[in-house]
């Protein structure tokens, strides 16, 4: 037993007893003055113990989470360049492209785009990726594309917080995804399922999911608008 | 004088005081991620694991909590778990992660969690606590998988992704929609509004 009424200060009657019996009276304290500082204080050793836990936490988890992104990156190059075998990166430095980075920089502050060969050493395509707002947040997708042409190669998609069974079609539905890999015609046209004229651009988007459809096909069309005249000004080639 | 016992803790919240569809907690993920069994399941699973670690650590930093500031507290102690579930999943389950992470965030917003701290683990013992919250978990999981099976036969004409219906089946988008959750939740709960009072008119019939 504790050493006053567990319902103090509560009106807890049972009146009919097949009624659902009420929420249980516990040690609820009873009303004294609590000092502002003890208040305060509560708060503030919580909140950081609370933020301390979660830079530990964080600290311990981001490199393993790095190094799953950088992997994934690396499959997500080869699945959006059919055919390539291996890659290279180049960096967006002042405009132009560079294969090695100023000395000192860092490779995250830069824009990246991978150059994809195939066995023979011929060039299949250029990937990028880009990030641009959703339905619910940012989504990240990396595609492939022929540089000259303008012809899309692939389309995979990074991350995305798309709502489950609606949005997240975009990467989980194959016949949504599957229309990139048909080799489009850039820049990409959203239409209505079934309602396209049969224009080489057109990507049908998702019922249901339109907002999530068009962004993907946006952050393509503005991601070659960005690269094709970087690209245009030639492709460094490797060092022997 | 105490009115529950620990075997009534933790079955009163599956059914007779479901959070769901009882009480009407918790209706912002029963409703936004509800449209298929597997999205039902998977944000039960998050929802549980975050719901019995704050009501076993509420519970047991009860008496610490000045009870001015334990809203602010209780929010921060489910926060803190919805961040590190984040973030360890995230690291050593990307599978699971990519399929959940949409879900986890939702999470802080739960009601159900709030209230179950507010009602139940900050008056009660650690171990009362963690059966209510395993109670309350459950009965939320059965609402969700209730809603997502509904929606996801009529909406898509599967159930947990197995084809239910011939090639000619026409999806009924709109279960899938938002719209399709409310009128999900309104016909269940009309069901069992209708079931309750025919129970109270059979009741009153033979006495």
């Amino acid at each position: 037993m504790t050493d006053r009424p567990e319902n103090e200060g509560l009106d807890v009657q049972t009146i009919d007893p097949a009624a659902p019996p009420p929420p249980a009276a516990g040690e609820i304290p009873v009303d004294k003055p609590v000092s502002t500082f003890r208040l305060v204080a509560t708060l503030a050793v919580a909140g950081a113990v609370a933020g301390l836990l979660i830079v530990l936490v964080n600290l311990h988890t981001k490199p393993i989470i790095d190094a799953y992104r950088a992997e994934q990156l690396k499959l997500a190059v080869y699945e959006v360049l059919p055919g390539a075998t291996r890659y290279r990166t180049l960096y967006l430095v002042d405009g132009a492209l560079a294969a090695e980075l100023p000395a000192g920089a860092k490779a995250s502050d830069y824009r990246q785009a991978y150059v994809g060969y195939d066995d023979a050493g011929q060039r299949v395509g250029v990937a990028a990726s880009r990030g641009e707002s959703g339905f619910q947040d940012v989504i990240l997708v990396i595609y492939g594309f022929e540089p000259d042409s303008g012809v899309l190669l692939g389309m995979k998609v990074l991350e995305s917080k798309e709502t489950p069974g609606l949005g997240d079609k975009i990467f989980k539905d194959q016949d949504f995804v599957g229309q990139f890999f048909a080799r489009p015609q850039t820049p990409l046209i959203t239409v209505k399922a079934g309602a396209g004229k049969g224009l080489p651009g057109e990507i049908d988007a998702i019922t249901g999911a339109t907002i999530s459809s068009k962004a993907v096909v946006g952050i393509i069309n503005h991601g070659l608008a960005e690269w094709q005249p970087v690209l245009a000004q030639g492709i460094p080639e490797e060092a022997p | 004088m105490r009115t529950t016992t620990p075997s009534q803790d933790f079955v009163r919240g599956i059914w007779r005081e479901n959070p769901v569809l009882i009480q009407m907690l918790g209706l912002c993920p029963a409703l936004a991620v509800t449209n298929t069994v597997k999205n039902a399941l998977a944000m039960s699973a998050a929802t549980i694991f975050v719901l019995t670690c704050s009501s076993v650590l509420i519970s047991s930093v009860k008496k610490l909590i000045p009870k001015e500031v334990r809203i602010s507290a209780y929010i921060l102690v489910i926060a803190t778990f919805v961040t590190l579930a984040d973030m360890m999943l995230q690291a050593y389950a990307p599978v699971q992660h990519k399929e959940l992470g949409a879900f986890i965030a939702l999470i802080v917003v739960n009601c159900m969690i709030l209230g179950r701290q507010e009602a139940f683990s900050s008056r009660n013992t650690v171990y009362r606590s963690l059966l209510d919250a395993i109670g309350t978990g459950i009965g939320f999981t059965i609402a969700l998988v209730m809603m997502g099976g509904f929606r996801e036969i009529l909406g898509i004409g599967t159930f947990f992704e197995i084809p239910l219906f011939g090639p000619n089946f026409e999806p009924w988008v709109v279960f899938v929609l938002p719209a399709g959750g409310f009128l999900t939740l309104g016909f269940i709960i009309l069901a069992m509004g209708y079931h309750a009072e025919r129970k109270k008119a059979r009741e009153a019939a033979t006495a």
